[in-house]
């Protein structure tokens, strides 16, 4: 169903072109060098710890679900990985990961 | 020959879904502009048929008549492909809505991660936007945003597992459904601070005021997009209210008892999800209109060190409360 | 060829297709989204065999996330392809001994009878109330608890192992402190001088 559609909106989405040329590029002024340029490293960080948060969602959800049903020891187990978890956060907030000028 | 028929009732379904919604895209910017012109004191547009209805086509006729510019230095393929890639999570998240009971497109167990998916994949429709142009404040742009969406998400995968425990099911109809019982019922209360936490992270997802840096026009002119022009530049506007529309009626659906009625069993139906995400969406308009815009640092100082930490602790909070029994508002798991 | 046959082989298609452009391909930006549009179709494919809680995680961590770090790194790396090139030769030899390894190890894998297909009926299908979600959750969360807690402490592992490679310390840049702003006091900031009044 979701393939069907995104199929969908491929069809909406450039419906409608329009005869095009090669425009100067407009940047206000002259480019003056390429624009992919090096970065800098916080925006790897950010990206790396939202993937360990991603995984930390993707561990909760099943447990979520299955909550009334489950034993106290898996109860305590999602406390406990949690509760690593929080660690690690407050390592990165102490740490000054978190920062952004 | 069945697949057949049911590939055909399918695509008629999806067209039903998306024309109103295009409709509601279109009426959604005159909205905007009515409702923050008439917060400022202005009228708004008022010309184009009667007292403006005509707009939103005067602007789409416009837009399609325009000329789609390709910088000569961009990656072309990627620089067209950007637009679609973002309109079609927009779009496909639509199919598990349940915009009344049993009125889905899909009603898939595992609809709330679905939505959760589909929102993770609108980045790439900035970045690639942003690095295909091949221009500074378009990478720029794109960068910030992308960095941004990604703090947020976070905050919104989190807010989503508190209703998934309220509720037991990742099916977006039965999340509704255990939710019945009038105003008293609805996950508003009970997970409040993540209702709250999800919206504001809706708003910074979809790049809406006041977290609308990535976009910034007073700063990096428009940010990913500011090379594109005409339709191109269209899909992006269409992408962006249609994900809008997708928040609000997402929050409708988990914390404000989507189809449901204030008063148990009074009316039940589409109406109520239609006025419930309209309330959400006057929301984004209104802090559009009010809020002035925030600095880079302090959207990832909300993001990572208020948002996350409140859904966290609140997420503890009802695991608690719901495997010991407390409270008077975390036992209706059992439906 | 049921229509669940047709799909199959249309995603295979295309993600085979896609893997094979992910090493072919010049522009590493363009083989990082390869590599989503691979991750994508095999998504699609795990949906075809009902594996749908797995199926949406790989879109949402892999695609969602993994590759968005990909695509940062690639993209503000000024990646130069030339010198890149020089190299190749030289590690050819590695590079293939390397792969046959692998080749090897697959081989006696593959041929040994536990993965063979036959060896695993084809599971009945399921009723439209079963969710694996939450068939997944009550196994992990009864079986497996400990497997879980070691993920927990990997995951830790890789938050301090990612912040202490990229963290410096820079000691010219600005925060703020909204801590401070609030606890500001009249005091601090003002100061009331009495003066005698001018007379002239």
């Amino acid at each position: 169903m979701g393939g069907a559609l995104i199929t969908a909106g491929r069809f909406i989405g450039p419906s409608n072109p329009n005869a095009e040329k090669n425009s100067p590029y407009e940047c206000g002024f002259e480019a003056f060098e390429d624009a992919r340029m090096k970065f800098d490293v916080r925006y790897y960080l950010v990206a790396i710890l939202f993937i360990i948060f991603d995984l930390e969602i993707a561990f909760l959800v099943p447990w979520a679900v299955v909550l009334d049903s489950i034993s106290p020891a898996a109860f305590g187990a999602m406390a406990l990985f949690l509760f690593i978890l929080v660690i690690g956060f407050i390592y990165e907030w102490k740490k000054g990961a978190l920062e952004w000028e | 020959m069945d697949n057949f028929i049911l590939l055909i009732v399918t695509i008629l379904k999806i067209i039903l879904i998306i024309v109103p919604l295009l409709i509601a895209v279109a009426y959604l910017t005159l909205a905007e502009r009515k409702v923050i012109g008439s917060m400022q004191a202005r009228v708004g547009p008022n010309r184009v048929g009667w007292r403006g209805l005509a707009q939103p086509f005067a602007d789409l006729f416009k837009l399609l008549t325009k000329e789609v510019i390709v910088p000569s230095s961009s990656s072309r393929f990627l620089f067209l492909i950007a637009p679609v890639l973002s309109l079609a999570p927009a779009f496909a998240a639509w199919a598990v809505v349940p915009f009344s009971d049993g009125l889905v497109l899909a009603d898939v167990n595992a609809g709330l991660l679905y939505v959760l998916a589909m929102t993770s994949l609108g980045v790439y429709g900035v970045i690639i936007a942003g690095w295909a142009s091949n221009s500074k404040y378009a990478f720029l742009g794109a960068m910030r945003s992308a960095a941004q969406i990604v703090a947020y998400e976070i905050a919104m995968g989190f807010a989503l597992i508190g209703v998934l425990m309220m509720s037991g099911s990742l099916n977006l109809s039965d999340i509704v459904r255990a939710q019945s019982g009038g105003i008293g019922h609805w996950f508003l209360l009970p997970l409040f601070p993540l209702a709250v936490v999800y919206f504001i992270s809706g708003v910074a997802e979809t790049n809406r005021a006041p977290f609308d840096v990535a976009e910034g026009e007073s700063e990096i002119v428009a940010g990913f997009h500011v090379d594109y022009s005409g339709m191109a530049f269209a899909v992006f506007f269409l992408a962006e209210y249609a994900n809008m529309i997708m928040i609000a009626a997402l929050t409708a659906i988990m914390f404000l008892g989507g189809w449901l009625s204030p008063i148990d069993g009074f009316g039940d139906g589409f109406h109520w999800f239609l006025i419930k995400t309209s309330l959400m969406l006057f929301f984004f308009l209104w802090f559009r209109a009010t809020f002035p815009r925030y600095r880079y640092d302090q959207i990832m100082r909300l993001g990572w060190k208020v948002f996350i930490p409140v859904t966290i602790v609140w997420i503890a909070v009802v695991g608690f409360a719901i495997y010991f029994n407390v409270g008077p508002w975390f036992q209706i798991r059992s439906i | 060829m049921t229509f669940q046959l047709f799909v199959f082989y249309v995603l295979a298609a295309i993600l085979v297709f896609a893997a094979g452009r992910v090493i072919t391909v010049r522009n590493p930006v363009y083989a990082a989204l390869f590599l989503v549009l691979a991750f994508f179709t095999s998504a699609g494919i795990w949906m075809l065999l009902e594996a749908e809680f797995l199926s949406i995680t790989l879109v949402l961590v892999y695609v969602g996330a993994v590759m968005v770090l990909f695509l940062f790194v690639v993209m503000m790396l000024d990646l130069n392809i030339a010198p890149l090139r020089e190299g190749f030769m030289q590690y050819l030899p590695v590079g293939i001994l390397v792969g046959l390894i692998m080749v090897i190890e697959m081989i006696f894998l593959i041929t040994q009878r536990y993965f063979k297909a036959d060896n695993y009926p084809i599971p009945p299908p399921s009723d439209a109330g079963y969710s694996n979600t939450e068939a997944l959750g009550l196994l992990l969360y009864s079986e497996y608890l400990y497997q879980f807690e070691i993920a927990a402490v990997i995951l830790l592992v890789a938050i301090v192992a990612a912040i202490a490679l990229t963290m410096r310390k820079r000691p010219e840049t600005r925060y703020q402190k909204p801590a401070e702003q609030i606890n500001v006091k009249k005091e601090d900031r003002l100061r009331v001088v009495s003066m005698n009044s001018e007379k002239d």
